[in-house]
């Protein structure tokens, strides 16, 4: 159990041109879960290989517990990490596998049986401990995994995408047992995935990274109802939150050739803007933008509705339960309403206006 | 498919008879006294003389010293052709973890360097390894005779080649477990190598055994003597007129086939085996 101290870290590859990570400054509390989310070559797994020790880190530097492990071998940095493909070794049995890290730090023997005992109980692994690793299914393996990690009793827990090899069934049950394991023993971790909603699931706290630098770090409600910059609104949420080019002065927010009016003008905003908002925050209104249809996704409990308000592309989550028509209008939901930049893509404008502003006129 | 199977199982049939006749012909020849072999030739059927012929030929001391058995040559040949498998294997296994393990400069030209000496058969570098094993005072030893064919840049190579094959993570995971780089090689290296093993210590068992102008260059003293060099020298003995032991140098070409089988039997079921529980 400790806390983990990332401080300017960044990653230069020999060979490579620039900075794979860049500058990653971050504080994680002790027993906290943290997850890294990102799209492929962000940099997270890099980040993650850098606190286990299996990269070195160029620049910065990383404490756990307090203590600096910039120079420590993997083994030295009381860590447990559990690997994508699992990682088990395949000549030896799940108990084995199990006890191989504390044999080889010459825990006495009753100890490791203990603790391999209790993980197993813990995992339900129990009647599968003599077995080898290639007489399980995808989703003991992973338990195994997870129980090589806890028999170490480590400061924290790593995992590389542990869930992204099993199927989508198994991965949901999976992602749940993970959650109620870490909150039981209280152990620091951190997780990195590229799926937003295992993210939004998992975390404590969500950090989202694009292009080897930090987006945004917040709880995951947080960063879902106030993201960042335009990537973080794009990456995190299904369906992604609708971008549309607006021009916003005072009250007035324009879209193409049409308008919609807020009940408060829109703080330090002035001129052309991003505007941002969840599908699910727009609904059906007897006056607002027109709305043509392209496409409908049903998924059952909700329908996803593709169009395109003045050229520019729209969804909308609807209930089944609503009647669709080659055109709707449409109005946002008052609070909902995010401004990015036009140039950089970063959140602008105090959105209290849009938040408060409930009353939204056509 | 069905249609196609009397066709199919005719040139299996013929495959064994070719493969196997030459063989049938040795055993049932060597049964025979080589008086009776000289007069009618070859034989396939089974003579009286079988049991005598192969007791002679493993106790009678012969040679120019009466000094070597058959046992004695038999024991010479496995001791090289297991000295060749064994330390083959372990050199080569060293040198391909530290090859595609450890990160120094030149591994890859070093790497090509061995594996160039593959092009080269023995034959070409035969004068200098005589003369430095003839400087090292090692002629007529069992050491003369093995170590200096010990470097295998065919086994360097395949077992370089799996090793590549081993998922990174495994060595990831074991740096995590607190395994240091002799610990990795001996827990987890060495015991998925197995099917690997198997199959270089079969090709080099054989290698060795069939090992003729090297230990005949290599030994003069007839303790040291193999069994590949004992046929020879049986169907030498053409004195005047004396038949030549026709049904010893049989016997003994059988005898000579025996261990190399028996290793392959052994070994076969290991590498099934292994290679059906390929995972990595």
């Amino acid at each position: 159990m400790a806390s983990i101290d990332i401080t300017g870290v960044s990653k230069i590859y020999p060979g490579a041109a620039g900075r794979s990570v860049t500058g990653i400054d971050l504080t994680i509390a002790d027993g906290e879960f943290i997850v890294l989310v990102g799209p492929s070559g962000c940099g997270k797994s890099t980040l993650l290989r850098m606190v286990a020790g299996l990269e070195d880190i160029t620049e910065g530097e990383i404490r756990i517990a307090g203590r600096r492990v910039n120079d420590l071998e993997p083994a030295d940095r009381d860590i447990a990490m559990v690997f994508q493909n699992y990682a088990l070794y395949p000549h030896m049995t799940v108990r084995e596998n199990m006890a191989y890290g504390l044999k080889n730090r010459k825990t006495p023997r009753d100890v490791i049986e203990a603790r391999v005992a209790e993980a197993a109980r813990m995992l339900e692994l129990g009647p599968y401990l003599d077995r080898k690793p290639r007489a399980l299914s995808g989703g003991q393996r992973q338990r195994v995994a997870m129980g090589r990690a806890i028999v170490r009793q480590p400061a924290a827990f790593l995992f590389d995408e542990p869930l992204s090899n099993l199927d989508a069934k198994l991965r949901v049950s999976m992602r749940g047992e993970i959650r109620r394991l870490q909150k039981r023993l209280g152990t620091t971790s951190i997780y990195v995935t590229h799926d937003q909603l295992e993210a939004m699931t998992l975390a404590d706290r969500l950090v989202v990274l694009n292009g080897g630098r930090i987006e945004q770090v917040g709880t995951p409600l947080d960063i879902y109802h106030h993201p960042a910059s335009t990537f973080v609104a794009s990456f995190i949420g299904s369906p992604a939150m609708n971008l549309i080019d607006a021009e916003v002065s005072g009250n007035r927010v324009v879209i193409g050739d049409q308008a919609i009016t807020l009940a408060a003008p829109v703080q330090g905003i002035g001129g052309p803007a991003v505007l941002g908002i969840r599908a699910e925050d727009l609904h059906p209104a007897p006056s607002g933008l027109l709305f043509r249809v392209d496409l409908v996704e049903e998924l059952g409990a909700q329908r996803l509705v593709h169009g395109h308000v003045s050229g520019q592309g729209l969804t909308l989550a609807l209930s089944p339960a609503h009647p669709l028509s080659e055109t709707m209008t449409i109005a946002p939901a008052g609070p909902a309403l995010h401004f990015f930049d036009v140039g950089t893509g970063r959140r602008i404008g105090d959105t209290a206006a849009a938040r408060t502003g409930a009353g939204v006129m056509a | 498919m069905n249609r196609m199977k009397p066709f199919d199982h005719l040139i299996l049939i013929l495959g064994t008879l070719f493969m196997v006749s030459p063989i049938a012909i040795a055993v049932m020849t060597s049964t025979h006294t080589a008086a009776d072999i000289h007069a009618n030739g070859l034989s396939l059927l089974p003579g009286g003389h079988g049991f005598e012929t192969y007791e002679t030929v493993l106790t009678r001391q012969g040679g120019f010293t009466g000094q070597v058995t058959g046992t004695r040559m038999m024991m010479n040949s496995v001791i090289l052709g297991l000295g060749f498998a064994v330390g083959k294997i372990v050199f080569s296994m060293l040198a391909a973890y530290a090859l595609v393990y450890f990160r120094f400069r030149f591994a890859t030209v070093m790497f090509w360097v061995i594996f160039t000496t593959l092009l080269l058969p023995l034959e070409v570098r035969i004068m200098p390894s005589y003369q430095v094993m003839s400087g090292l005072g090692l002629l007529n030893t069992y050491t003369g005779l093995i170590v200096p064919l010990l470097a295998s840049a065919t086994g360097t190579f395949y077992f370089r080649q799996f090793f590549k094959s081993v998922p990174d993570e495994l060595l990831e995971a074991a740096r995590i477990d607190g395994a240091g780089p002799v610990r990795f090689f001996i827990d987890v290296l060495i015991p998925l190598s197995r099917t690997m093993i198997a199959a270089i210590f079969i090709i080099m068992f054989v290698y060795g055994w069939n090992q003729y102008l090297w230990p005949m260059l290599m030994t003069t003293d007839e303790r040291f003597f193999t069994l590949m060099r004992g046929i020879k020298q049986i169907l030498q003995v053409w004195i005047g007129s004396q038949i030549p032991d026709y049904n010893e140098a049989f016997a003994l070409a059988v005898l000579a086939l025996l261990p190399p089988v028996v290793m392959v039997v052994v070994f076969q079921s290991w590498f099934i085996k292994g290679l059906t529980e390929s995972d990595k």
